[in-house]
């Protein structure tokens, strides 16, 4: 309890100073740390020969976007299939497999950092460095960038400039996320998060084990026997490796940009990524510090904190709505445990050192945002515990949201808000005096379903053919449940896992890749070009007539009309994964 | 067009800056300040070899020391080059299944009553090193009577060993399975 109420606390009291940082950053005012990076931000620009001076229009702002974007990509694509070739690579890892290389290239640039892949098994230092970490700060900043220029299309007026795409980009990630990281990081590294660039350890074990490991040919296949069950070995285990790393920088960057992506195969609840009460706390305050700061920027560009405070207080009633169903679900324990003569929370993929609140608390800030970073396994959960993050996930992750992607998604609601309560109560839709017309309303609605559409009819497909099913690892309910949360996951740019699915398959890889990519680009090309059209519109001031967007009426309305989609477009999968599983527990099947 | 050389070149440049710079700063300061830490807490005994880290959990079954939670990691239990959970459905069959055998197991090995979900049930890395205060409790009469001490050392033991909420209020409070056990047999002050 008091645990939430110091995350909710330290949150609040960051967003006004974060958020005006953010402000002046994005201005090209000067910050505290401008006398360190303005020199570093010159050169870069004059390197990379990029005019700072110069504002791109919505199409060239876009293409700029994209076109970096396929760079990062592409560029990645060879560093994960070359894996072998580069250097800092002491447990020789081979590269990927061609369609493992697109999901994760695909997954990192999208900021999704969904992973097919296991982190100590197959990444190698360069890779977790030079390959991953890179586009942890990238996709961040080019989240940001699109929410900045979004903003900029409310504040300004007819106008067709919306600001340079690079020198956003550039200021995003040295002037906001480089220092805050670096500053993590250390906090993480002070509790016992890893940070070197040693082989892995190997150390002797207190007490040897026995193991049945089961017989592989030379092919690599099991072997059976003559019944078709698979021959054991028995094998002692005298000593374990212990994996080591970079972490703590990987860490920091991965909560602060909301990507997710884990050094180890167990992501936050690895030890080494979370090793303590605090070090949860501090990563959880992490993940929610820039989408709930934006907010504030938000405000103070165009002009009234009070519309920044309102989208907020939304977000907040959410996330805490969310937080106690997750807690309330999970402290019951798993009745059909229960029933076995055991006591307690449902403890199956959970750690002890966080306790039950900081295990929900995690759930509830990774799924909201587009993090899913996990410390704690969501496929484990009960039901309807495990319906929650797959419901965050599915409302866009508007719940403070991914850095940036959350702003621009809860805006695009806003606008549908505002239009259909206009058509509702008879007012002219207006937002934050621009008039809302039906090129804002096209836009805003691609912002919001391209991601559902993309869940629906991929699940869709994958529940229909062998390639899919055959992933599953859970029978009945629950692997529909896994196949609609791994879509859910992908095309919201998420990237946290019922992890029962077998992702790593050709299938999954392909169609999933699709999915980050559809589920990425189609809004930012949206909400760009809405901005555009909307920094093109003169300033209507409010009238009688005009609806207020920052008060407590609307704050319900944008909150029912969030739940009103979201529950519109998912309620018959739903029900047919965790609501049925749900009921098939209680029924004690 | 002209804003594909940008591309290629802010690429170069913040690989340098994100993936060069940043980790090798953060290497280099916490490498200083935090050395043991950075280094991944491993705990050195008596005579100053390596055990193991206080944050990876390993595996027990003898009856002389205190068993941690069950761990689902691929090949062995606390394989610590792998981790992972079993993921498995809260109603899938198999599972349950081996919980049941799991509670069973315990009930035949000196633990009466209701189990502490913790025991039965695998942690999200595989990894955890720790179990709850209770769970080390429940565990001291079966130590005891296979090492020949006095319960109420053990107790006062693990009373000692708990690691408390982080100021008060974080966390929860457990004990560290790899160290208690290392002071049963005399490794570790």
């Amino acid at each position: 309890m008091f645990q939430t109420i110091f995350v909710v606390a330290v949150l609040l009291l960051l967003v006004k100073p974060l958020g005006s940082y953010m402000f002046r950053v994005y201005q090209g005012e000067r910050t505290f740390l401008s006398i360190i990076l303005r020199p570093f931000e010159g050169l870069i620009y004059r390197i990379a020969g990029v005019n700072s001076e110069e504002e791109m229009g919505w199409k060239r702002y876009l293409l700029s976007l994209l076109l970096f974007n396929l760079v990062l990509i592409f560029s990645l694509f060879l560093i994960l299939i070359f894996q072998q070739i580069l250097p800092l690579n002491p447990r020789h890892f081979t590269g990927f497999k061609w369609d493992l290389a697109f999901n994760t290239a695909a997954s990192f640039v999208t900021n999704t950092n969904w992973q097919a892949y296991a982190g100590e098994e197959q990444a190698s230092y360069f890779t977790q460095m030079a390959g991953l970490a890179v586009h942890n700060f990238l996709s961040a900043a080019t989240g940001m960038t699109v929410v900045i220029a979004f903003i900029r299309g409310f504040a300004r007026r007819r106008t067709d400039l919306l600001g340079n795409f690079w020198v956003d980009m550039t200021r995003s990630t040295l002037y906001i996320l480089m220092p805050i990281a670096t500053l993590a990081a250390l906090l993480l590294a002070s509790q016992g998060v890893i940070q070197n660039f040693s082989d892995y350890k190997k150390v002797s074990l207190v007490q040897q084990e026995d193991y049945n490991k089961p017989k592989v040919d030379a092919g690599g296949k099991t072997v059976l026997d003559s019944v078709g069950k698979p021959l054991l070995d028995k094998t002692t285990v005298k000593d374990v490796t212990i994996p080591m790393g970079p972490v703590a920088s990987q860490e920091a960057i991965k909560t602060l940009g909301t990507n997710g992506g884990g050094f180890f195969n167990a992501n936050s609840a690895h030890p080494f990524e979370n090793p303590t009460p605090l070090t949860n706390i501090a990563e959880i305050l992490l993940i929610l510090m820039i989408p709930a700061a934006l907010t504030y920027t938000f405000g103070l560009m165009v002009g009234n904190t009070r519309q920044g405070w309102t989208i907020l207080g939304i977000m907040l009633f959410i996330f805490l709505l969310a937080f106690g169903a997750v807690q309330y679900m999970e402290q019951g324990g798993n009745p059909l445990i229960t029933k076995l003569g055991v006591h307690g929370v449902n403890m199956e993929g959970k750690e002890v050192r966080f306790g039950m609140a900081g295990t929900s608390l995690f759930t509830v800030a990774t799924t909201g945002t587009s993090c899913g970073a996990v410390a704690s396994m969501h496929s484990s959960f009960t039901p309807l515990g495990g319906a929650i993050p797959l419901t965050l996930m599915l409302l866009g992750e508007t719940v403070f949201g991914g850095v940036g992607s959350g702003l621009y998604t809860m805006l695009a609601f806003a606008i549908i808000a505002v239009f259909v309560s206009g058509l509702m109560i008879g007012r002219t839709p207006e937002y934050l005096g621009k008039k809302i017309e039906v090129r804002e309303m096209w836009l805003s609605l691609v912002t919001i379903l391209s991601a559902g559409i993309v869940v629906l009819i991929f699940s869709g497909i994958a529940v229909a053919t062998y390639a899919g099913v055959s992933s599953i690892s859970n029978p009945g309910p629950h692997g529909i449940s896994e196949i609609l949360y791994a879509f859910a996951s992908m095309a919201n740019n998420n990237g946290s896992a019922f992890a029962g699915l077998n992702a790593d398959t050709t299938f999954y890889n392909i169609l999933g890749g699709l999915a980050m990519l559809i589920g990425r680009y189609v809004p930012i090309a949206a909400v760009i070009a809405m901005a555009g059209s909307l920094a093109s519109k003169k300033y209507v001031p409010p009238s009688l007539g005009t609806l207020p967007t920052d008060k407590l009426p609307f704050a319900i309305w944008l909150t029912l009309v969030l739940f009103i989609v979201g529950a519109l477009t998912f309620f018959p999968s739903m029900a047919l994964g965790p609501i049925v599983e749900h009921l098939m527990m209680l029924g004690g099947a | 067009m002209k804003d594909l050389k940008p591309a290629i070149l802010m690429l170069v440049l913040f690989t340098l800056i994100c993936g060069g710079v940043y980790p090798m700063l953060v290497t280099g300061i916490s490498t200083v300040i935090f050395p043991k830490e950075a280094a991944g807490s491993l705990i050195l005994d008596n005579v100053g070899k390596v055990r193991g880290s206080m944050l990876i959990g390993q595996s027990f079954s003898d009856e002389k020391y205190f068993w941690p939670r069950p761990s689902a990691t691929p090949d062995f239990s606390y394989n610590a080059a792998s981790s992972g959970a079993s993921n498995k459905g809260p109603t899938n069959k198999e599972y349950l299944k081996d919980v049941a055998d799991k509670v069973a197991f315990l009930h035949n090995n000196g633990i009466s009553g209701t189990i502490p979900s913790e025991l039965v049930q695998a942690s999200g890395s595989g990894l955890d090193p720790d179990i709850s205060p209770e769970s080390a409790r429940l565990q001291v009469p079966r130590v005891a009577k296979t090492r020949g001490v006095s319960e109420n050392i053990l107790l006062d033991k693990i009373t000692k060993a708990t690691i408390k909420r982080q100021f008060g209020f974080l966390g929860a409070e457990r004990v560290n399975v790899l160290a208690l056990n290392l002071w049963l047999d005399g490794a570790l002050k």
